[in-house]
């Protein structure tokens, strides 16, 4: 075991994958040399070789386009893009083709591709460094989608994407990537130092995709977040005083329902918290969902937490942010129901 | 107000709309066996006139001139005859049978046959090509199984790609023809991918790529350059410029200010602009591109000049917007007739002998269509409903397994 961030975790299974499997190659842009502008890739240039880590045109399109082609080739790419606000000029790649290759052909060809995104926001980052597009994702069917929210996790989920037969769309919190941030911006901020889940295994090792982590049990309230929120929501529930089980969703797709229903059957009540804004977003199938299934269980009306429904903004930054005052509002909306 | 003349925008038009004489006296063309051929190792920057002429090896005679002549064996040309009336042929039927309510959907390959049949005998079995829907040739020239289209096309029970895909959008990777897609030019970049993957693991493969003229204004076809060219990746980059998008002529793609041969240039790569419609041209700046390729000199942009003879697809009437008599006037002849003339002019072909072809491929389209019609036409025969959930992922996850049940399958 070794004590990491989440650069380093992630950092860390890429150089795995890279030992481990001669199909594995990472291209993106500035990845090479440099390392990245989060230092993600940071060495494996120097340690793997120029055609393992490398650098690639201002071309979203153009490096998920091309990591398709390596993947029907045979190869396992693990192309990067830079910010999750810049992957859609990629889109059509990623739905049309990455997504529908394997169905299409009959199975003879297919896209087992892992699309590495830093998103989210709290770093004040304005319009363009700060979305959550998971949604836009989890909604195109072929397409797994993971969400990470610590070093151990970030890890084990990664090297499970990269050998997922399936193309995966990573994203990575990037307000994680040094610490386990809670919302209080305002307060001193920690590091992954003496968290539990900043303890990481050098070696090879696996989370897998599709299973749900409880952070916190409880028995009054189910809350769900995944990425960022999960700790922003952690810390809200331990200022509360409400015994709430809190659910890290880990991947939205494929998407332990097992878990879910489980929680919300016990406790009878849930808020959904994510970033993105609220509209359309992935909370709306998360809500959808406990309705079907755990109806007539529901004590009180479920909550969703998410971003306002306005572009990110940058002045507003704190605004905009859910924070811990509004998942506290929701819990005691849930409680009081 | 200045004395400038006020400002116009320009909308380009074609010289000829239906009622109109046809006119092709504004294309750029070369005589046959007029243009140089550089050394396939040459620096990219001592050939940037060959994009602005056009390589032709047959002439008007059916003679092969010049040095573009790839000398194939009588033998070799006979075997893209074949292959390119077995296209004409089976579009012909198919065309019919849609019309017949047998199936939904079709697309001819009609006047552009050359291409795909010289380019698939042209590279080899562990190439790749990553095809536009006019690429029949291709898997004509290989000896794809007809019932395997048949099947596909009727999306029935045998169907090998499982009635997942609209007829004509092959996959056959065992041919070197990667998975079509409805959406122009999105696999472009594909293959510049997996020239990139060939190069990675030092294999020897290399992979052909496709767009249509009017597909090159978007974004993959400069990205799928750019990262040819980044990379010097072993791929042969073509653009089937048959004149029409639809009913767009390519003016609207920008031909009026320049060929689509020419966009190589600005990415430093050979543009050979080459007549479509001669198989001894498009397979000699094949092999050309080929073995730049191969020898890791990198990637070609070939523009195939040729002509939309047909209409788009079976949704498409071309009389409404182009002279209904144009196919017949395009100056560069039919692809077929012009590779029959040739085989007679060399003594190796004869008016009787290709009738024999045609009667002989006829039947065996025939045979096929009905093998594929007693397992079923569109609608009679489909593979199981529980195929439809299956190879969304490599396993399905609860949600389809859940809705599977809800259908009831």
């Amino acid at each position: 075991m070794a004590q990491m961030n989440m650069i380093q975790a992630l950092n860390s299974a890429l150089d795995v994958m890279l030992a481990n499997d001669p199909n594995v190659l990472i291209f993106g842009e500035d990845v090479g040399y440099f390392g990245g502008v989060f230092r993600v890739t940071d060495g494996l240039q120097k340690k793997h070789g120029l055609t393992r880590c490398f650098d690639a045109p201002i071309s979203e399109g153009g490096i998920i386009a091309t990591a398709i082609g390596m993947g029907a080739y045979g190869l396992r790419p693990v192309p990067e893009i830079q910010f999750a606000d810049y992957i859609l000029p990629a889109y059509d790649q990623l739905v049309s083709e990455a997504a529908r290759l394997r169905y299409r052909s009959g199975g003879e060809f297919s896209a087992p591709i892992t699309v590495r995104s830093p998103y989210g926001g709290g770093i004040f980052g304005g319009q363009t460094h700060s979305q959550s597009p998971e949604a836009v994702f989890a909604h195109i069917t072929g397409l797994k989608t993971v969400i990470p929210s610590n070093p151990y996790d970030a890890k084990g989920l990664l090297i499970a994407s990269i050998e997922c037969d399936d193309p995966v769309i990573f994203l990575e919190p990037k307000r994680l990537y040094n610490g386990p941030f809670d919302g209080r911006h305002d307060r001193q901020l920690r590091t992954w130092a003496g968290h539990a889940a900043g303890e990481v295994p050098e070696g090879h090792y696996t989370v897998p995709l599709g299973k749900a982590a409880t952070v916190r049990e409880g028995k009054d309230v189910t809350v769900i977040a995944y990425g960022t929120m999960v700790h922003v929501a952690l810390g809200a529930i331990e200022e509360s005083g409400i015994d709430a089980e809190l659910i890290d969703l880990r991947s939205i797709v494929p998407l332990d329902i097992d878990a879910i229903v489980a929680s919300v059957e016990r406790t009878g009540r849930c808020v959904i918290v994510h970033e993105a804004s609220r509209f359309g977003g992935f909370g709306g199938e998360l809500s959808a969902l406990v309705q079907e299934r755990c109806f007539y269980r529901l004590k009180s009306p479920i909550e969703r937490v998410a971003g306002w429904d306005t572009p990110y903004p940058h002045a507003f930054e704190w605004d905009y942010f859910v924070g811990p005052a509004r998942i506290a509002a929701a819990l005691n909306r849930a409680m009081e129901a | 107000m200045s004395n400038l003349p006020s400002l116009r925008l320009h909308i380009p038009v074609p010289p000829a709309r239906p009622g109109d004489a046809p006119s092709f006296d504004h294309l750029r063309l070369s005589e046959a066996g007029a243009v140089r051929r550089p050394d396939s190792a040459a620096p990219e920057a001592e050939m940037r006139d060959l994009p602005y002429d056009l390589i032709r090896v047959l002439d008007g005679e059916g003679r092969a001139v010049g040095p573009w002549d790839p000398k194939l064996s009588p033998d070799m040309l006979r075997r893209g005859l074949r292959a390119m009336l077995a296209t004409r042929l089976f579009d012909d039927r198919m065309f019919r049978l849609h019309r017949q309510g047998k199936t939904s959907f079709y697309m001819k390959s009609l006047g552009e046959e050359a291409i795909g049949v010289a380019q698939s005998l042209a590279l080899g079995e562990r190439d790749m090509s990553f095809p536009t829907y006019r690429m029949l040739g291709w898997l004509m020239a290989r000896d794809y199984p007809l019932i395997h289209l048949v099947n596909e096309i009727f999306s029935n029970a045998e169907d090998p790609l499982k009635g997942k895909q609209l007829p004509i959008l092959y996959s056959a990777r065992d041919y070197g023809f990667y998975s079509l897609s409805g959406n122009v030019g999105s696999r472009f970049g594909h293959a510049v991918g997996w020239a990139m993957a060939s190069a990675y693991k030092g294999d020897d493969g290399i992979a052909i790529g496709y767009i249509g003229e009017g597909t090159t204004a978007e974004g993959d076809f400069h990205e799928a350059l750019t990262f040819a060219s980044v990379y010097r990746a072993p791929v042969i980059l073509c653009v089937t410029n048959n004149q029409y998008a639809i009913s767009s002529f390519s003016g609207i793609a920008g031909a009026e200010a320049t060929t689509f041969a020419a966009k190589a240039i600005a990415y430093g790569l050979p543009g050979l602009r080459v007549d479509g419609n001669d198989f001894l041209a498009v397979w000699a700046a094949t092999i050309w591109a080929a073995e730049r390729a191969r020898t890791n000199h990198g990637a070609t942009l070939i523009e195939l000049f040729t002509y939309r003879a047909a209409g788009h697809s079976t949704s498409d009437d071309p009389t409404k917007y182009r002279p209904a008599d144009e196919a017949e006037h395009w100056p560069l002849g039919d692809p077929v007739d012009r590779l029959r003339q040739h085989l007679i002019a060399l003594g190796e072909w004869d008016e009787e002998r290709h009738a024999a072809l045609v009667a002989e491929l006829t039947e065996t389209i025939r045979a096929a269509v009905k093998q594929g019609e007693a397992v079923g036409t569109l609608g009679q025969s489909k593979p199981s409903v529980r195929e439809m959930f299956e190879g969304v992922f490599k396993e399905p996850d609860w949600r389809l397994i859940e809705q599977r049940r809800e259908l009831g399958v």
